[in-house]
């Protein structure tokens, strides 16, 4: 295919004519599934046994001329025709930022020489000027009715990238990462049931496709024979009144989302009975937000899940039992695990190392390091995965006596002051438990005396006073002097990624250039 | 015919529509039979016979099977009234509790 991301299949990796890649998942959920409704709209109900057809046509249609797929565009209820069409074809799926701006997105899609860009049809306007092959998905997908359906590959090779994902890039400039074939079905074989599903189960998906929880929603609810129902963008109103409607029983939503479902609400409850399962995760949820979450829906069962984009998406989950016991108890210990991301998968393993690579202890806090077979830790300028294959998350963190697992934040944004190594989400978790917080983010700036000063840029709840020095009091209580915010300064918004995490680097750039050094 | 599987492999029952896939094989040749058959590589090389005694306990969607030895271990594709055995042990359910559905 001479594609660059094809790896190279060794001879004795071929045994019958199949490997673990995702062209085994389209074939299992066509057999398993066959007449079960798996995804599309009230227009076009697609089962198992459709989808099949439809990307192999989907395949067959992208034969060998291209080197990849790019999507670019909202979510679309048949989004799995397009990945799988890729699969099946045996070149990668890119699904970009269709949110970036012009220069932005234009720039992404030059980074796919070769490739067949599917758009939505205000991307795809958007896209004029680019060189590369660019349809509208909905004209694509009909245009597969006229397309034959492809014989089977002789040999797909699991070891060729199954996705290339942007990461959000709140500290650097955005990484192409890499997702190979035996790293998505290991995820898959590893942590989700097949066929685990009843067949009256559906999911909501509002993640954005680009997003890797856009990609493990819909990967692992075929796996399990849950029905996908895509919201286009994610809007609260829409959400909830959705939930109600498809009788949805299964969502995951990024915190940011589950603030806006929550204020929506207003304190009210959600009403939906049929939601069994809500899964949260991508960045820290606030425990006020999550509270009034568990109170607006007390018959729903939450999750929250940690995981990376390197890491093909989840590998620590807090279950719903875990989430009651937590707020049940008296136990400190147990009542803490709410804020944790609970105990990694039975697949993945952890160490929490020191900054000179020694292990850990339970309890102590460290550098977060994985392995294991869901483990890709690849980007396109290479693999990152060190010899004996751990992955270096970039996080900090720590796992407590029972496995729980604690998340502290980005090793990138810890603040070195006075010498002494400081998490800003430990401090931004008490700030936002106070009344009058909405939104907060805390930074290093630059110090002559102590390396690094800790900065709290703080937005308000609407109508709210509070002045900086209660703020501060709030905070020294709670933690100590030195992770005291020495200054606190007050904003109308922070800056986000459209997937809810904080853009720190843009939030420094405006205290940079907008607040004095003390002298 | 003895055969050193690689995970991910699918096999068919030629007498019934079990269908098995390898998750875990040992390094070593093994014989996997489905109802007592020897396993076909695609459905399309079903070719009917009868289900051996003692190995029509059957095969669910979704459910794993192990041996014993815990060597090797297949999932269930797609249901069927025949059984997987490895080297003539017929494969047990595996107990494993869901994880909780996190996307």
């Amino acid at each position: 295919m001479g594609s660059p991301y094809c790896g190279l299949i060794a001879a004795d990796t071929i045994v019958n004519n199949v490997v673990v890649h995702l062209s085994s998942l389209l074939e299992m959920v066509e057999s398993g599934f066959d007449d079960r409704v798996l995804c599309g709209d009230a227009g076009q109900r697609v089962t198992g046994a459709d989808l099949g057809h439809l990307v192999r046509s989907g395949a067959a249609w992208l034969g060998e001329q291209f080197a990849a797929v790019v999507y670019a565009g909202e979510n679309h209820p048949l989004l799995p025709v397009g990945l799988l069409s890729a699969a099946w074809a045996g070149v990668p799926f890119v699904p970009i930022n269709y949110r970036l701006d012009d220069e932005r997105l234009n720039a992404l899609v030059a980074r796919q020489p070769g490739a067949l860009v599917l758009a939505d049809s205000a991307t795809a306007a958007r896209l004029a000027g680019s060189s590369a092959m660019v349809m509208v998905f909905d004209d694509w997908l009909r245009a597969l009715a006229d397309a034959p359906e492809s014989a089977p590959e002789a040999a797909f090779d699991d070891d060729a990238v199954a996705v290339v994902l942007y990461t959000s890039g709140t500290t650097s400039e955005p990484k192409a990462a890499y997702l190979r074939h035996r790293h998505l079905m290991a995820y898959l074989l590893g942590s989700v049931d097949f066929g685990g599903a009843d067949s009256d189960e559906a999911v909501l998906v509002s993640v954005p496709p680009y997003h890797i929880a856009g990609v493990a929603n819909m990967l692992s609810n075929l796996f399990a024979g849950r029905r996908l129902v895509y919201l286009r963008a994610f809007d609260a109103s829409t959400w909830l009144r959705t939930v109600s409607d498809e009788a949805v029983t299964h969502a995951m939503v990024v915190p940011t989302m589950l603030a806006r479902v929550v204020e929506t609400l207003d304190g009210a409850l959600a009403g939906v009975t049929s939601l069994r399962s809500l899964s949260y995760g991508g960045s820290k949820a606030s425990l006020r937000v999550l509270e009034a979450a568990l109170r607006a829906f007390p018959d729903t069962g939450f999750v929250n899940a940690y995981g990376l984009t390197e890491t093909a998406s989840t590998v620590a989950v807090l279950g719903p039992d875990d989430h009651r016991a937590a707020l049940a108890s008296d136990d400190p210990a147990v009542r803490r695990r709410l804020s944790s991301v609970g105990q990694v998968l039975p697949m993945v393993e952890i160490e929490i190392r020191d900054d000179n690579g020694a292990v850990l202890p339970a309890g102590e806090a460290g550098l977060i390091y994985l392995r294991g077979e869901q483990i890709a830790g690849e980007y396109s300028s290479g693999s990152v995965l060190d010899a004996d294959g751990w992955f270096f998350t970039r996080d900090r963190g720590s796992v407590d006596a029972d496995g729980y697992l604690f998340i502290e934040g980005r090793t990138d944004d810890t603040i070195i002051r006075g010498g002494e190594n400081i998490a800003p989400a430990e401090i931004e978790t008490v700030l936002l438990a106070h009344p009058s917080v909405a939104d907060v983010c805390v930074v290093g700036m630059p110090d002559d005396e102590w390396g690094q000063r800790i900065v709290a840029a703080v937005v308000l709840q609407p109508g709210a006073s509070v002045d900086e020095a209660t703020l501060r009091d709030s905070v020294r209580v709670q933690l100590r002097g030195a992770k005291t915010p020495d200054s606190i300064v007050f904003r109308d918004t922070l800056p986000h990624t459209d997937t809810g995490k904080m853009l720190r680097r843009v939030v420094l750039g405006d205290l940079l250039a907008t607040e004095p050094t003390p002298t | 015919m003895p055969t050193a599987f690689k995970p991910g492999t699918r096999l068919y029952g030629r007498a019934c529509t079990t269908e098995l896939m390898i998750i875990r094989a040992p390094a070593d040749a093994v014989e996997i039979t489905i109802g007592g058959l020897p396993s076909a590589t695609s459905a399309a090389d079903r070719d009917g016979g009868s289900i051996a005694e003692g190995h029509g306990g059957g095969s669910l969607m979704g459910k794993r099977y192990v041996d014993a030895a815990g060597t090797v271990e297949l999932l269930c594709t797609k249901a069927g009234e025949g059984a997987g055995a490895v080297n003539g042990e017929v494969l047990e359910v595996k107990d494993a509790k869901p994880l909780p559905s996190s996307d």
